[in-house]
């Protein structure tokens, strides 16, 4: 029944004098262009682009789609991404006109119902994080990152301290020391314990007055809370540094401990993961940061305030564009990813305070549940217990020659997508499982099921997984080897 | 509660097997003394009926269409959008998947973008785009850190005057912080006088950022810069708007060394100012030094064609500190919306818009400028966007406009640009427009 029409590329169905979109006679005088501005100005030749019917668009992007396992189609466990059901009324909701439609320069007097769902939104992260300072501009987590280690670097310049270094563990998200890169600073990585925290020893042995920020998942990446966090905040503000907190992992934590409560002086959000952007295979996302009081003079802008309505003796507000007093700057144009931002509003008012608890404490539970489900099979290096997520290790398959990478292709064909495998690093064969609070046990116990059957697969019939897919097992060697980046009329032999 | 889809039986099951007595007792790894033993001040839930209701409410205190007529610019605007680009980037196959790691399971979304990239090569004559950036500004900054690797040269870049003033910002957001210069070429005319950018550039110059039409509608003698900035050893990064490629000459044409634009026009929605787009597209050569995501055709063990994420080792998950760029999440469903609207409209569409943008442009600059007291600032050629001078000061002719019911801008003194545009405003002009707004609107404002 699979219809074969996407195998074709979108420019193997263009044929010239075919067209997608009409549009009207010009109802003003047109003059021909060149009698408006010189030559050297225009093309030369006309753009290659395709020319296709619109049913022919439509009937190719949609039997793409179906080439594709996502959360509406899929169980999606993809560790560390917060794979969670998108509610449709955000669809709805971010589509409303008066959202949708609302240019970026409309005067702020123009757009104060906007102005004040972000002002709302500012407030309910900075309640979430413990950390009143938020700034909405970034567009993704690593924006977020990036922007809070400009504002701790604007800190430190005032203060008049050269500090020129960020840490991290080594089970760090690559985002940590690639913002921390851009943002000027040198990276240096300490070893982990063989539990996966944080190694306190390590810790102190690389403090001193040239570290700026130390950068920490918590929970981290193998789904464990830090549970020395007060140590490690005590021993970096020690040195008179900052303690980051990457904030991926929030979905475990929400409602139940805040950063600002256990030490950190930053942290970003990823809406697009927590507050279930949805995540748009690759995007948008939008990663606002919260800090402390004494951070927030830093913070990119502009971000909104409110201020009490001119001769108002209700509590009516009038809302604010502004740029905090020693900003470190735009970092990006306009005011930052409001769609998604929009979204993810619409999710904190769904759930409003116990729902953001019971979303923890459900995301964590069935974490949990799946973990004792598997680990016999597939053991779990750092104990029995987890967080929001677990990272198991196939590790014991691999005399059988099964490693986690046939794991992972062989769920495909079986109906469920693949956790995140072969990070975090410290972990050998490393399965990164992330259910999400938004799974039924029923879902749960599927994908269990699915994992020992697999386990009882030929190593050879698994080398050869997935098999069901339209496509199996990519060369990305030669891909790498001689890049072929887009379509070309006549393909090089 | 919201999402949860366990019931309390089920709940108590899966605490037994899980070894656990309660869902507080799931915590136990928190010490107690950062626990949050309150529950959080959060606003409070709403069901969907009320939560639709709020957000009404809310967004009826936002004028939009078509309460106002859009005659806005400055980097986003309000071109048409065919309802086939919603009803695809409303697939939820498509918006609910992650980034296609796995590629067996995301032949859709990668060939999507392959196809996107390839569109955008089709659009901008250059040899290789990536699969998205964030939007315009960062893609700018992203380009200006591409263009130092390539060059070797660290210490300075120049941008023009005439740059979109928020990304000139973001630009030296960044710069400030690893101490580059950032020199910025003055444009009292304009567009930039090719004399003072052959003066600020160097064999320390890394690029020179260039927009084309530039910030204040004006047409830039690009192709002169481009072989100026050549001169010196340092590349030329274009900032191109995407609708006038149907009418304009395209960056590969005039040899530009990357090219980057805010890509929210192809099909993106306003939505106050985000998500939008960042395209970056560049000369062959440069390929293994871009930022972003990257997706190449290749074959699967059957010898079928496909597509996975590609070159991968330039990126922050493989080369941690020294990946090509932080970026991970990017602007994929954008990106999507960007596919779908190029392969509807196609050579003649694109070509069309282009068109009647500019024609209606320029029949609004000339009605607007028979008002007395209102003239074009600049004495250039412009494409869909240009530069009243308001004699008597922008705020008068912003309350006319706004309250005949149109929004114009924005006014050139919201930002730092030189005294020469203090009394200024831009208007942008789509094919949205037709010739009655644009009487109406004159009348308004000759009133």
């Amino acid at each position: 029944m699979r219809n074969n029409q996407a195998t074709q590329l979108l420019f193997e169905l263009s044929k010239s004098g075919r067209r997608g979109a009409v549009y009207p006679a010009c109802d003003v005088p047109s003059p021909p262009v060149e009698s408006l501005i010189p030559a050297r100005f225009l093309a030369q030749t006309p753009s290659a682009l395709p020319e296709i019917t619109e049913p022919d668009v439509i009937r190719h992007f949609v039997n793409l789609s179906t080439k594709n396992m996502s959360v509406d189609t899929h169980f999606y466990p993809l560790g560390s991404c917060t794979m969670k059901y998108n509610p449709k009324r955000h669809e709805r909701l971010a589509s409303l006109h008066g959202i949708v439609d609302v240019h970026p320069y409309q005067p702020a007097e123009d757009i104060q119902g906007m102005l004040e769902l972000l002002y709302t939104m500012q407030q309910m992260l900075g309640e979430i994080s413990g950390l009143p300072g938020v700034s909405l501009q970034p567009a993704a987590g690593a924006q977020g990152e990036l922007a809070a280690l400009l504002v701790a670097s604007a800190y430190f310049r005032d203060k008049g301290e050269n500090r020129t270094r960020v840490l991290f563990p080594n089970s760090a998200h690559g985002t940590n020391p690639a913002s921390a890169a851009i943002a000027g600073f040198d990276c240096v990585q300490l070893k982990s314990t063989s539990a996966g925290f944080v190694d306190l020893d390590e810790l102190r042995a690389h403090l001193d007055d040239k570290t700026a920020v130390f950068m920490v998942t918590n929970p981290n990446t193998l789904g464990l809370f830090e549970k020395e966090m007060a140590t490690i905040a005590k021993l970096v503000h020690d040195v008179g540094a900052l303690v980051y907190i990457d904030g991926a992992n929030m979905n475990a934590i929400a409602g139940i401990t805040r950063p600002g409560d256990f030490g950190g002086d930053m942290q970003h959000y990823n809406v697009h993961k927590t507050f279930t952007g949805p995540h748009g295979a690759g995007g948008p996302g939008s990663g606002p940061i919260a800090v402390r009081d004494f951070l927030a003079p830093y913070l990119p802008g502009p971000i909104v305030t409110q201020q009490p309505r001119h001769g108002s003796l209700d509590k009516a507000w009038t809302y604010h564009l502004t740029m905090p007093e020693r900003s470190v700057g735009r970092v990006r144009s306009f005011f930052g990813n409001l769609g998604i931002i929009v979204r993810g509003y619409c999710y904190l008012r769904t759930l409003g305070a116990e729902g953001v608890k019971a979303m923890s404490e459900h995301a964590v539970l069935n974490a949990n549940y799946l973990l004792a489900k598997l680990k016999d099979v597939l053991p779990v290096p750092q104990g029995d217990r987890c967080m929001h997520e677990f990272v198991a290790s196939a590790k014991i398959h691999k005399e059988r020659g099964i490693s986690a990478m046939d794991i992972a292709k062989r769920l495909l064909d079986y109906g469920f997508h693949a956790p995140t495998v072969y990070f975090p690093l410290v972990v050998p064969e490393a399965m990164m499982i992330e259910p999400t609070e938004t799974e039924s046990k029923e879902t749960l116990d599927a994908f269990a099921d699915a994992l020992r059957a697999i386990l009882k697969e030929d190593a050879e019939f698994l080398h050869l997984a997935p098999h069901t897919t339209p496509v199996s097992r990519p060369d990305d060697v030669a891909a790498a080897r001689n890049p072929v980046l887009k379509w070309r009329p006549h393909p090089a032999e | 509660m919201a999402y949860l889809y366990n019931t309390p039986e089920q709940q108590q099951e899966m605490l037994a097997v899980a070894g656990v007595s309660s869902l507080d007792a799931l915590f136990d790894q928190i010490p107690t003394d950062v626990r949050l033993n309150r529950l959080l001040e959060l606003p409070p839930a709403l069901t969907e009926i009320e939560l639709e209701s709020h957000l009404k409410q809310l967004a009826a205190r936002n004028l939009g269409s078509p309460e106002r007529v859009c005659f806005l610019g400055g980097g986003a605007y309000d071109h048409f959008i065919p309802a086939a680009v919603d009803a695809i980037a409303s697939r939820s196959e498509f918006y609910t998947a992650y980034t296609p790691y796995q590629a067996e399971a995301s032949q859709g979304s990668l060939q999507a973008f392959f196809e996107y990239q390839t569109l955008i090569c089709q659009l901008t004559g250059m040899d290789v785009s990536n699969a998205s950036l964030y939007e315009g500004g960062t893609a700018v900054s992203e380009a200006v850190f591409m263009a130092m690797r390539c060059t070797n040269r660290h210490e300075k870049v120049v941008v023009l005057g005439s740059l979109q003033p928020e990304y000139r910002q973001v630009v030296q957001t960044y710069m400030q912080q690893i101490r580059c210069e950032v020199v910025v070429v003055p444009t009292p005319n304009g567009t930039a006088d090719p004399a003072a950018l052959e003066a600020a550039i160097d064999d320390r110059t890394a690029c020179v950022v260039i927009q084309q039409p530039n910030f204040f509608g004006c047409l830039e003698e690009v192709q002169s810069l481009v072989e100026i900035t050549h001169k010196v050893g340092a590349l030329a990064i274009v900032s191109f708007d995407p609708i006038s490629l149907g009418l304009l000459a395209r960056p590969g044409e005039y040899k530009a060394d990357i090219a980057v634009a805010e890509g929210q026009s192809l099909g993106t929605p306003l939505q106050y100012g985000g998500p939008f787009l960042g395209i970056l597209a560049c000369r062959e050569e440069f390929m293994r030094k871009m930022p972003g995501r990257l997706i190449g055709q290749t074959v699967d063990r059957l010898g079928r064609r496909c597509f996975v994420l590609n070159l991968q080792a330039r990126e922050q998950h493989i080369r941690r500190e020294k990946a090509t760029s932080n970026i991970c999440t990017n602007q994929g469903l954008i990106a999507l919306r960007a596919a779908v609207y190029l392969s509807l409209l196609g050579k003649t569409g694109l070509k069309e818009v282009a068109e009647l943008s500019f024609h209606k442009a320029h029949y609004a600059a000339d009605q607007l400028t028979t008002i007395p007291g209102i003239k074009l600032q600049f004495d250039r050629p412009f494409f869909k966007e240009f530069t009243l001078h308001c004699a008597n000061g922008v705020e008068p002719v912003l309350k006319r406009a706004r309250a005949a019911g149109f929004d114009l801008g924005p006014a050139t003194s919201q930002f730092d640009l030189g005294k020469e545009v203090s009394h200024s405003l831009i208007v942008a002009v789509t094919e949205r427009r037709t010739r009655e707004e644009i009487d109406r609107l004159v009348a308004a404002l000759g009133n």
